[in-house]
């Protein structure tokens, strides 16, 4: 088939960015977004130019390194996939595509269709763990989970941070993110003894890096490439506002014989 | 020259190996810890881990990764499971047992004390990783769910759906957070290893490339761990990540760390057939589908119905007719090699006759669409995503592809290289599989070297060194410096006619042929002028476009190809040597009557450890020679 691919450049952070139009002559229906752009960008290096740069590493949509706007859907039309995972049998023959990397203030754009996702470590940096040192266990049966709370936290742990969620949302909102970790480790045991400070701390966090609030819009759901529910970011809310009314920091001076 | 093999195995009863090393290991007092330096690069379970482990323990870890954040690195694309000898099942499971089912699932080329040691870890780890969080899958009553996989007879595989490596990973990356939030480790994310610094004969630091804004610059420690995992993407055309590479291991081997193995690598079974010629990596379907599908094809060659028109007693379920005990089961290499051999008898089916079927069209009969949708569900869908089939009305279509790498650098138990204070974890080094991985073992001993191994045996040789000592004004901080910048300035000026992936491709092509799935000493003997005619012409022909000062993808590959294009050499130099058939190495001058792999325990009972000697002059190989007191030396049979 026969596309006409209108692709975001950017040199770098601090160059003004355009849309180029490139056309694509022979896309066979079996290659996957991603293998379409190494075609155009073999046939750029080929003419002298530079070619597109793109985030990607596993190819097998779990990763989470790819990721960018196809005519203003994260990952393009079809539910529930990643832009590597995504074929050209979704696109039919003279069709016109807008590719633009994802836009928020947090993203900052590095080149091309690649951002700066750093934000989103920091936000797990900031509580989305459990504090275990290495060596600190009891046997992995000691404490049964219910399996359908186990279920729930697999559910959520799912996320596999590739943006899409901050993407999709108006208020470029990372709240669907944080949340999924919020719920992951509110969901079991073992997350329960910092349940309270990481609500706090890592929705601190989220607010620190300029990502905007939740208004319930939905569309972090709709087009999350791993069905991450928008029910976790209730969860998240609850914890954050019990946390609020009864969780202070530690400020008990250490101390010991 | 004098090259140290010695494995420095404790003595003792196998059992109590490890424990009286761990208490023979010098310690570091805990107000001395934060006064050493340990760098990690590769945040995958191995580094990730050891990252993690080292950071809690008081050290100041930097940590590198090529990758944009350290969740991303190439562990979390594991699917199936991770082994542990938990006996949950009551099915007569025990580190014994684990242990011997991997000495005898790798052909009996790894040593006895290191795998011994890595199945009484697996306990540990998988507690580790509960305490963590990882939501690993339960049964009703709460307690924590196993399924089988290749190699093995009992059930001890834990799996979070088809995203365990995913799950751990993350679990660890959480831990690596947490470390860094307390100022423990410093993370280098978008940094890639461009070389090994080493000062009096002991690794002091790095080279590395910010891939950002294209700076070369050193990072000095006390010691220094490689965890960069596999080389499998010499083949071009792998399951491993795009960016997965051997530029650091290749590096240390350059620097006078030992290469052991190279030529021992793992094709998997079940991968999704190749669809055309841009087709840019292989996925992965897990071995786990082997639980529940049945392998077939027709009897008939050149068959061209589709596979519902081919009646029950047409078809050839050719690994339960082969192996009757363990069936579909089978160990990964004879599953690849029975794949290939139906295919080249002209019984294939798809696209170029060059794939199998993998039917669970009984499975469904059996426990219902549900069942199998809730066990595989991830699966399907990928499946159905990259091949637009439904898997669950057609069998799926699958065929071998390269996976993953047994060889890698040589270590001793403490997981030392020969370069003094260069350590190697994961699938880094040359590993605890032998000549072949059992399913779901890769997990197990990235790990157990990461959160179990590496932090013992690193703090011993920091308890043995003053910390600190050099910095970078020194001589060799410089040149290696000097050395890594002008590489990229070479690279940048050749400005030939191909590009970097249509090399790639080539190298790819001359290594699946010739030094693939079967190998035989005319075509070896053909591949090695063919890689050394494609190196030179890559150094005068290739193009990468840009600068160095920016980011860069071409110039990355670009990089990352030019230690490939030398690996391979010594990977058909090895394979051409070892004169025998062994796990995935298959010699096809060296088979049993029906084909089975033949090996030679009177001239090949060893590790192949190779020596750099310079780009003139060819590499020396060393052998470490192994025995085997516990788990005796038979001819593996899964019949």
């Amino acid at each position: 088939m026969k596309l006409t691919l209108n692709i975001w450049r950017q040199k770098g952070p601090n160059h003004p960015g355009r849309m180029v139009k490139y056309e694509m002559p022979n896309v066979d229906e079996h290659m996957s977004f991603l293998e379409m752009l190494d075609v155009l960008n073999e046939d750029l290096i080929h003419k002298g130019e530079e070619p597109v740069t793109f985030e990607h590493d596993c190819r097998e949509g779990i990763c989470g390194c790819c990721g960018f706007m196809i005519n203003g859907l994260p990952h393009g039309p079809q539910r529930g996939t990643t832009v590597c995972q995504l074929h050209m049998r979704q696109f039919h023959d003279g069709e016109e595509l807008w590719i633009e990397p994802f836009r928020a203030k947090a993203f900052p754009v590095l080149k091309d269709l690649m951002v700066d996702r750093g934000s989103f470590d920091r936000i797990i940096a900031a509580g989305g763990y459990v504090s275990v040192n290495t060596g600190c266990f009891v046997d992995g049966n000691a404490i049964p989970i219910e399996k359908q709370n186990a279920e729930m936290a697999m559910d959520a742990a799912a996320c596999i941070g590739c943006g899409a969620c901050v993407a999709s949302c108006p208020n470029a909102s990372a709240s669907l993110f944080t949340a999924a970790k919020i719920a992951h480790l509110g969901l079991l045991p073992q997350g329960q003894a910092e349940r309270d400070r990481r609500a706090v701390r890592m929705v601190a966090q989220m607010m620190e890096e300029s990502f905007g609030y939740c208004t319930n819009t939905g569309e972090c759901e709709a087009l999350c490439p791993k069905g991450v529910k928008i029910e976790n970011i209730a969860r998240m809310n609850r914890d954050y506002l019990k946390a609020a009314i009864t969780y202070r920091e530690e400020s008990a001076p250490a101390g010991g014989s | 020259m004098a090259i140290n093999l010695d494995a420095k195995i404790p003595s003792g009863p196998i059992e109590q190996k490890w424990n009286k090393a761990k208490f023979e290991y010098k310690l570091v007092n805990p107000a001395n810890k934060r006064k050493y330096s340990v760098i990690v690069v590769g945040t995958g379970l191995a580094g990730g881990a050891a990252a993690a482990a080292l950071g809690e323990l008081g050290y100041n870890v930097k940590a590198f990764c090529f990758q944009d954040s350290p969740r991303r690195a190439h562990s979390i694309a594991a699917q199936g499971g991770i082994n542990a000898a938990k006996n949950y099942q009551n099915d007569g499971d025990s580190v014994y047992r684990l242990f011997y089912d991997t000495v005898k699932g790798g052909d009996f080329r790894a040593r006895e004390a290191n795998v011994y040691r890595l199945a009484e870890i697996s306990v540990n780890i998988i507690d580790q990783c509960v305490a963590q969080g990882v939501p690993f899958a339960r049964e009703y009553g709460g307690v924590l769910a196993n399924r089988s996989f290749g190699g093995a007879q009992v059930s001890r595989t834990f799996y979070a759906r088809g995203q365990t490596g995913q799950q751990l990973l993350l679990g660890c990356y959480q831990a690596l957070e947490r470390q860094i939030d307390e100022g423990r480790v410093q993370m280098y994310a978008r940094h890639e290893m461009l070389d090994v610094v080493v000062i009096d004969g002991r690794a002091r630091g790095i080279v590395t490339r910010n891939l950002v804004t294209g700076a070369i610059d050193v990072h000095l420690a006390d010691a220094v761990a490689l965890a960069t995992g596999g080389y499998g993407n010499v083949f071009y055309l792998s399951t491993n990540a795009k960016g997965s590479n051997a530029t650091a291991i290749w590096r240390a081997y350059k620097k006078g760390a030992a290469f052991a193995n190279p030529c021992f690598t793992q094709i998997h079974p079940t991968c999704i057939p190749v669809s055309g010629e841009y087709q840019s990596k292989l996925t992965l379907m897990s071995e786990s589908l082997r639980n529940d599908g049945r392998i077939w094809v027709p009897k008939k060659q050149g068959d061209t119905r589709a596979a519902a028109q081919i009646p029950e007693d047409e078809r050839d379920y050719y690994l339960e007719r082969m192996y009757p005990s363990f069936g579909n089961l089978s160990p990964r290499d004879i599953a690849s090699r029975a794949a290939k051999r139906v295919c080249d008898e002209g019984r294939g089916v798809g696209p170029g006759g060059l794939g199998v079927y993998l039917d669970f069209s009984d499975a469904i009969g059996r426990l219902g669409k549900k069942t199998i949708e809730e066990r595989y569900g991830n699966l399907f869908e990928i499946y159905e995503r990259i091949t637009g089939e439904d898997p669950y009305s057609v069998p799926m279509r699958i065929y071998p592809a390269v996976h993953y790498t047994m060889g890698g650098l040589w270590v001793d138990y403490n997981l030392e290289s020969t370069i003094p204070g260069l350590f190697v974890l994961g699938e880094a080094n040359f590993s605890d599989h032998g000549a072949n991985r059992l399913g779901a073992s890769a997990l197990m001993q990235g790990l157990a070297d990461g959160y179990f191994v590496a932090p013992y045996t690193i703090g011993n040789y920091l308890a043995g060194i003053k910390p600190g000592g050099v910095d970078e004004s020194h001589p060799e901080c410089k040149f290696a410096r000097e050395e890594a910048e002008n590489r990229v300035k070479t690279l940048l000026s050749i400005k030939g006619k191909k590009t970097v992936d249509e090399f790639h491709r080539a190298l790819g092509k001359i290594m699946w042929d010739k030094c693939g799935m079967g190998r035989n000493a005319a075509g070896l003997d053909e591949a090695l002028p063919l890689i050394q005619a494609l190196r030179e012409e890559f150094w005068q022909n290739v193009t990468v476009p840009g600068s160095g000062g920016e980011v860069n993808q071409s110039l990355e590959k670009a990089t990352r190809l030019a230690d490939f294009l030398e690996l391979g050499e010594l990977m058909v130099r090895d394979a051409r040597i070892r004169e025998e058939s062994c796990g995935g190495h298959f010699r096809e001058e060296y088979q049993t009557q029906d084909g089975e792999a033949l090996r030679d325990d009177d001239k090949f009972c060893h590790g192949a450890v190779w020596e750099y000697q310079g780009s003139e002059q060819a590499p020396v190989r060393h052998v470490e020679p192994l025995s085997f007191e516990h788990v005796h030396l038979t001819q593996r049979s899964y019949k």
